[in-house]
């Protein structure tokens, strides 16, 4: 799988509130409802215009607090191509795989671009183009590959219990 | 080599030695939820299997939004009720003088026991850990997962060491020192890791201080946070226990870690998180003289009947300057508050006591700010726009200084008020 989009560049600790805030987690239950208000409190640019196939690089730490999965769903409703960061706060990097949202771990890549940059990701090869370089990353470990292969958690475990 | 907590809580699990970084199922002890149960339910039914694998394992207490602010709130309660009752599942606390904050009813009723894997979709499940439980956050889709298939995958995290020694001095509390650790040990510090609580001065602190320590792991980016499940805490499970085939596990003297801090507890000052992060730490003098516009005296982190009684300890006598939000963390803690007078004391200096529950911690109701205002708050996350518009301010800090504040109007040395 190839995906080719353009840059929104955040720095560190980018906090699930900011994401997705909390005021809207028990009013907005529709997903797509949801992508409306992406990164509403962070970057009031990005909640207007934002396309699908855009990629998120961001610092340390991205999506420390909450457990809110609607911050990885805001997201992928938004039809974000993947996440670049330094580091991913736990619960958020295991809902966004959850969601079937593709998340990249890359020390790199954030000290390289610019917001509205055009940024390559391969995952078959685990490269990165950007700025005329290519950076290279890991592949998920096995059990989360079959995740994403799946398409995210649901449809993994209902493929796993025989009710795919 | 000597096994942390988390690799004997996790190994003792699945039934074999387990050691950082391998990646293991597990079966929880008990699943908590909240007011999201409602949508986890509705993605538990898209899955396509029709009963909980174990409907006694689900731990259900109503808190974000009680009683429900909106009709999308009640649609979430409704939804919760009916699914638990679908499913014949007893542990259900509803809006009824039964419930409180999650964090706080969890332990209260005895589902939080020593050696016991929780999982519970809310970050702040790492509360548990001070009763010697391994519990830790997750997202919903996991929780319908977890219902539906009785299992979860874990990588076994590395651990972090806190040691404390000694006692603190008059007008600091186990909030202080909490947030000084997350100064020093950042909001990514812990991050995937196990945060354990050593020495006589984590030993020396109540239920309600560890509690209020624990609280903060996630803030850390911990998986899990813990204390010893020592004398104090087999004391307080006594009668509660909700389940048998717990038992008291700690790290070995030899344990591995990755990082290790080291505090004296009588250096510790007043202090806050100033905004927008955790780990903003700065002490009481720093910040003395900042302008507030609203105290608040509650949640998960600082709600409990000790928590309370120093805010009244500070407030007895004296009038608020600004508006003053006091939530005590359950039912229970409020009518013991209002027994022994505390409640009482606390409206007579002009304070508003609303009914137990997360109030306007996560910026849903009760005491939402303005754009420009601040707050001096005793909770947890002082995330821009948490309580509510994004142009307003939090500053974290201890029952103490946050009432030592409500009489000032600004941010003010609780020291100096007792």
């Amino acid at each position: 799988m190839k995906i080719k989009g353009r840059v929104w560049k955040y720095g560190d600790d980018v906090n699930t509130d900011v994401i997705f805030a909390g005021k809207y987690t028990y009013t907005i239950k529709d997903r797509a409802e949801m992508a409306k208000y992406a990164l509403e409190d962070l970057d009031p640019e990005f909640t207007k215009s934002a396309k699908p196939g855009d990629i998120i690089v961001g610092g340390k730490n991205w999506g420390c607090g909450s457990s809110r999965e609607q911050a990885a769903i805001c997201l992928k409703e938004r039809g974000v191509g993947a996440i670049i960061a330094k580091s991913f706060a736990r619960i958020h990097y295991r809902n966004c795989l959850n969601e079937g949202l593709p998340i990249i771990i890359s020390s790199e890549v954030q000290d390289l671009v610019k917001s509205g940059d055009e940024l390559e990701i391969d995952f078959e090869s685990g490269t990165i183009t950007v700025a005329g370089r290519n950076i290279k990353f890991p592949p998920y470990p096995e059990f989360v590959q079959g995740l994403v292969n799946d398409g995210g958690l649901i449809p993994h475990v209902k493929k796993s219990l025989g009710l795919a | 080599m000597g096994k942390t907590f988390a690799e004997k809580a996790l190994g003792r699990s699945i039934g074999r030695q387990v050691c950082a970084n391998e990646v293991v199922t597990v079966e929880p002890d008990f699943c908590m939820s909240h007011d999201n149960t409602g949508p986890i339910s509705r993605t538990f039914k898209k899955i396509g299997v029709k009963k909980v694998w174990k409907p006694e394992r689900l731990v259900v207490i109503l808190d974000h939004g009680v009683p429900a602010p909106s009709s999308d709130h009640a649609v979430n309660h409704k939804e919760a009720r009916e699914f638990m009752r679908e499913q014949g599942a007893p542990h259900f606390y509803d809006v009824m003088s039964g419930g409180g904050v999650c964090h706080q009813k969890f332990p209260e009723e005895g589902f939080a026991l020593p050696g016991l894997i929780v999982i519970g979709s809310d970050s702040h499940t790492c509360t548990y850990g001070a009763f010697g439980t391994f519990a830790t956050g997750i997202g919903r889709s996991e929780m319908a997962a977890a219902w539906a298939t009785g299992q979860i995958w874990f990588k076994v995290p590395e651990s972090v060491k806190i040691t404390a020694t000694g006692r603190f001095r008059r007008g600091v509390s186990a909030k202080d020192f909490i947030l000084k650790v997350m100064g020093d040990v950042k909001s990514d510090g812990a991050d995937y890791m196990s945060v354990e609580f050593h020495g006589d001065g984590i030993t020396n602190m109540s239920i309600a201080e560890r509690m209020t320590l624990c609280n903060l792991g996630i803030e850390m980016g911990a998986k899990n946070a813990v204390c010893p499940p020592d004398d104090r805490v087999l004391e307080f499970i006594k009668g509660r226990e909700k389940a048998t085939g717990w038992e008291p596990l700690w790290a070995d003297a030899d344990a591995v870690y990755a990082k290790q801090f080291t505090y004296d507890l009588g250096d510790i000052v007043p202090g806050v998180a100033k905004p927008h992060t955790v780990d903003n730490y700065a002490t009481i003098d720093e910040v003395k003289g900042t302008k507030i516009d609203q105290a608040f005296i509650g949640t998960c982190t600082n709600g409990r009947l000790e928590d309370l009684h120093a805010a009244a300890e500070i407030l007895k006598g004296r009038k608020i300057a600004v508006r003053t939000v006091v939530i005590p963390a359950s039912w229970n803690i409020y009518r013991e508050a209002m027994h022994d007078g505390t409640i009482d004391s606390l409206l007579e200096s002009g304070c508003i006591v609303c009914n137990s529950g997360c109030g306007p911690c996560l910026g849903a109701h009760m005491g939402t700010l303005a754009p420009g205002e601040a707050c001096i708050s005793t909770a947890n996350r002082n995330f821009k726009g948490r309580m509510g518009d994004k142009d307003s301010f939090i500053y974290l800090a201890s029952p103490y200084a946050v009432a030592a504040s409500a009489i000032r109007g600004e941010i003010a040395d609780p020291r100096e008020a007792l």
